[in-house]
């Protein structure tokens, strides 16, 4: 393999993986927050409890999503160079402010969380987390301030060999971030509820430690509902900006090789990408214009003119990413999304009536749930980052033009096995952790610890 | 004065406070393995780290950033030509983190060794690599006209960044053996103190080898400024080390932590327009006039950094009070 597949297949491998654990400490990270704020409020100590054991999983992930967070800053610099000099001025400058305004806040505050219990009051103690919810989910805006540009490039002018700044504020206004944004938080918050809920329904079916894991389940599913609902908006409003600005990334999810008005939905299709060709389609009529216009007619510009219209641009070239991958991972994506609405909306109308609990087969279908969310996180940044190729930057810079001119094969070898065997065993250790700790339930992680009473350094004898 | 040149300054001060910092950091784990022999005095040395050390490494993380915001051909060149290096970092620096969390996670002796080994190793690979990384900075690494480095890994090592790399070493397990001396009790705070007065030797030497080889090996001291502030660290490291003889070990600390604050100046003031000296041709060098950014990303970021600066350090600072006794078995949590 050349240098530059291999540099995907490690962008690839070390950024899924990386996102595997980013949705959670977004999501779990503000229902712990919410959780002790509860605790402050009423004082019930049952909250101190929720707060102190969903906060144990919840910093496993944690750990996990910021060591592996640390190998995609440098990343940049070591695959992608020539993206880095051809992008610094812009990529930069998020990436750097994500830094100053979310990480510090972050890291220092997880510590004071953690080892504050007995030296900070309540309050001060519970905003701690909430400091560091809200800097998570910061420093997501940041990440995908940059992402966005990636996507839809605005506020820049091609000066010096390199795409430079010439408009901040249209950087944090690209519409294209302000759907992505919520968006992703949206997806953390499902992924947070959803592991609330599986846990919890998990010790409901066994009917161990129930007082403590009903309220859970209900704040899990209110938090799994809301954003299910809300996530299927914001994904329905990415298909209009999607229509403007990336209209092959649209055609690509929809195989659509041909400009129609009416433009059908496609469900399935066999498709025949060298023929450029879809066989056996089962669409919904329409159904596509109605996604981007709103209406049941309206143009939606298909994969062949838009491949004519790229080369006049750009240049001979293909500029087709690869579509059957494309179209069905963007399925996958959207049938996970179902499946989350049909079972948090199920539980919640059982729980309504109180009968959830005699229902086993639908708490055993929370539990399987755990699974879909990520499934759908994966899936989604697949579509988002796959349909955008052949370019790393829309439109300014194509991915073969990205990558470390002299990083050797033997290199990217070396790290993109080294990252994988160190990523497969953490895996397999925080899983067995996490799993461990949420069968325990919440008797053994509770430490009842006293107020310590250190003397103080004497600094200055 | 120019952006870009205050921008070298602040890469300069995000890379002091991540030395001065994360410095003792690394020093606390290598020493862990040493000094704690039984489990409980080991969670007591992982404790007196446990509230700041994931904070301090953000120093490290926001260098990095800025580094790619003001000098996107230096982030590009440096991580990209110490490619290798700079993997084995950071898989150290992924097993430090997670070990840090996970090792009392787990009742089992061998679970909690293992990870107590790994640590040590996750700390010990970053503390060499940064010396040899500075050390190589200055001396200079073959870099091409399009300013790709093309050298190979064994480049990096010499006799002098492998001094380099040792002595760095040397003098942050001291600044953690100082540190940890302020921060536990009893029979570990003696032995802590025991741990820097052994080590200081060492360090000692090695910091005068490694003086002596950068007069040989470098143009460092064809600047007064950094001439005098390296020669400046020596002697505060001499003072801290005097200072820890007669028990002043808060006073000790600040010494040496000055140390590393003027070995950093020192480096970076030798440095000074350039940010990577290519061992080629001297005008092939990354400087600040041909690897920085734009002025308008420069002028965002100063206005940013010089806003948010102050308030980080504050914080951090805040944390520190917060838990500035020393650690006791009784507020254990990692």
């Amino acid at each position: 393999m050349d240098e530059l597949l291999l540099a995907r297949w490690q962008f690839g491998i070390t950024s899924t993986y990386h996102f595997l654990f980013v949705p959670l400490t977004l999501g779990l990270s503000l229902l712990v927050a919410a959780m002790e704020t509860v605790y402050v409020r009423t004082g019930n100590e049952l909250y101190k409890k929720m707060t102190q054991f969903w906060g144990k999983l919840f910093l496993i992930n944690f750990a996990l999503g910021v060591v592996t967070g640390l190998v995609q800053e440098f990343e940049f610099g070591m695959n992608w160079s020539e993206y880095s000099r051809f992008m610094g001025d812009i990529f930069g400058a998020p990436l750097a402010l994500e830094a100053l305004t979310a990480f510090y806040l972050e890291s220092t505050f997880i510590g004071i969380w953690i080892f504050g219990w007995n030296r900070l009051s309540k309050r001060l103690h519970a905003a701690a987390i909430w400091i560091v919810a809200l800097s998570s989910n910061l420093s997501a805006f940041w990440i995908l301030v940059a992402n966005s540009f990636m996507q839809a490039p605005v506020g820049y002018v091609l000066r010096n060999g390199r795409a430079e700044m010439n408009d901040f504020a249209a950087l944090l206004t690209n519409p294209y971030v302000w759907n992505q944004f919520p968006h992703t938080v949206l997806g953390g918050l499902v992924t947070g509820g959803v592991f609330v809920m599986a846990v919890s329904a998990y010790h409901l079916l066994r009917r161990s430690q129930v007082d403590f894991f009903r309220p859970s389940f209900k704040m899990g599913l209110i938090c799994a509902l809301a954003a299910s609902l809300l996530v299927a908006a914001t994904g329905h409003r990415q298909a209009q900006i999607l229509a403007e600005v990336q209209p092959m990334k649209l055609a690509a999810i929809e195989a659509l090789w041909e400009t129609a008005d009416p433009a059908p939905f496609t469900f399935f299709a066999a498709i025949d990408s060298k023929k450029q060709e879809n066989r056996g389609e089962v669409s919904f009529p329409g159904g596509l214009s109605l996604l981007v216009h709103n209406s049941p007619t309206g143009e939606v510009k298909g994969i062949k003119s838009l491949q004519q219209e790229s080369e006049k641009r750009f240049g001979p070239g293909s500029y087709v990413p690869d579509v059957p991958s494309v179209f069905w991972s963007f399925r996958v994506m959207v049938a996970a999304g179902i499946w989350l609405l049909a079972v948090t909306v199920l539980c919640a109308y059982f729980w309504r009536r109180g009968t959830l609990e005699n229902k086993p087969l639908l708490l055993k279908a929370a539990v399987a749930t755990l699974a879909v969310p990520y499934i759908a996180n994966s899936t989604g940044w697949y579509v988002a980052e796959a349909g955008r190729q052949p370019w790393i930057v829309f439109g300014l810079q194509r991915v073969e033009q990205a990558v470390s001119p002299t990083v050797s094969a033997t290199s990217i070898w070396i790290t993109l096995i080294g990252f994988t065997i160190v990523y497969g065993v953490l895996a397999v250790i925080g899983v067995y952790l996490m799993g461990k700790f949420a069968k325990q339930g919440p008797a053994a992680s509770v430490e009842t610890a006293e107020p310590a009473e250190g003397k103080g350094v004497e600094l200055w004898t | 004065m120019d952006l870009s040149v205050i921008w070298f300054v602040l890469v300069a001060v995000l890379f002091i406070g991540f030395f001065f910092l994360e410095g003792f950091d690394y020093g606390v784990g290598v020493l862990l393995p040493f000094l704690g022999r039984s489990d409980s005095e080991r969670r007591l040395i992982i404790g007196s780290i446990g509230p700041v050390w994931d904070g301090n490494e953000v120093w490290m993380i926001t260098a990095g950033g800025a580094l790619f915001a003001a000098f996107p051909h230096v982030y590009a060149t440096l991580f990209s030509g110490f490619y290798l290096a700079l993997f084995l970092m950071l898989v150290a620096l992924i097993v430090r983190g997670v070990g840090l969390d996970f090792r009392s996670k787990q009742p089992g002796p061998n679970w909690r060794s293992t990870w107590d080994w790994l640590i040590f190793a996750g700390s010990l690979v970053p503390a060499l690599l940064w010396g040899v990384a500075v050390t190589n900075l200055i001396k200079g690494v073959p870099i091409d006209d399009k300013m790709n480095y093309v050298g190979t890994f064994f480049d990096l090592l010499s006799p002098y960044t492998l001094v380099g790399g040792a002595a760095f070493l040397l003098v942050f397990v001291y600044h953690g053996a100082v540190y940890l001396t302020l921060k536990l009790e009893d029979a570990l705070a003696q032995r802590a103190r025991r741990a820097a007065l052994v080590i200081g030797c060492f360090t000692a030497a090695a910091c005068l080898v490694l003086v002596g080889m950068t007069y040989m090996y470098t143009d460092l001291f064809a600047s007064i400024g950094a001439g005098i502030s390296l020669w400046a660290a020596v002697g505060a490291f001499v003072l801290s080390y005097l200072a820890m003889r007669v028990g002043r070990t808060g006073w000790a600390f600040v010494a040496s932590g000055l140390a590393i604050v003027l070995t950093t100046v020192a480096f970076f003031w030798g440095l000074f327009p350039r940010l990577m000296v290519s061992s080629l041709n001297p005008a092939w060098s990354l400087t600040v006039a041909n690897a920085s950014s734009s002025p308008l990303t420069l002028k965002l970021m100063t206005i940013a950094a010089g806003l948010l600066v102050p308030v980080v350090l504050a914080y951090q600072a805040w944390t520190y009070w917060t838990f500035r006794k020393r650690v006791t078995l009784r507020d254990l949590e990692y």
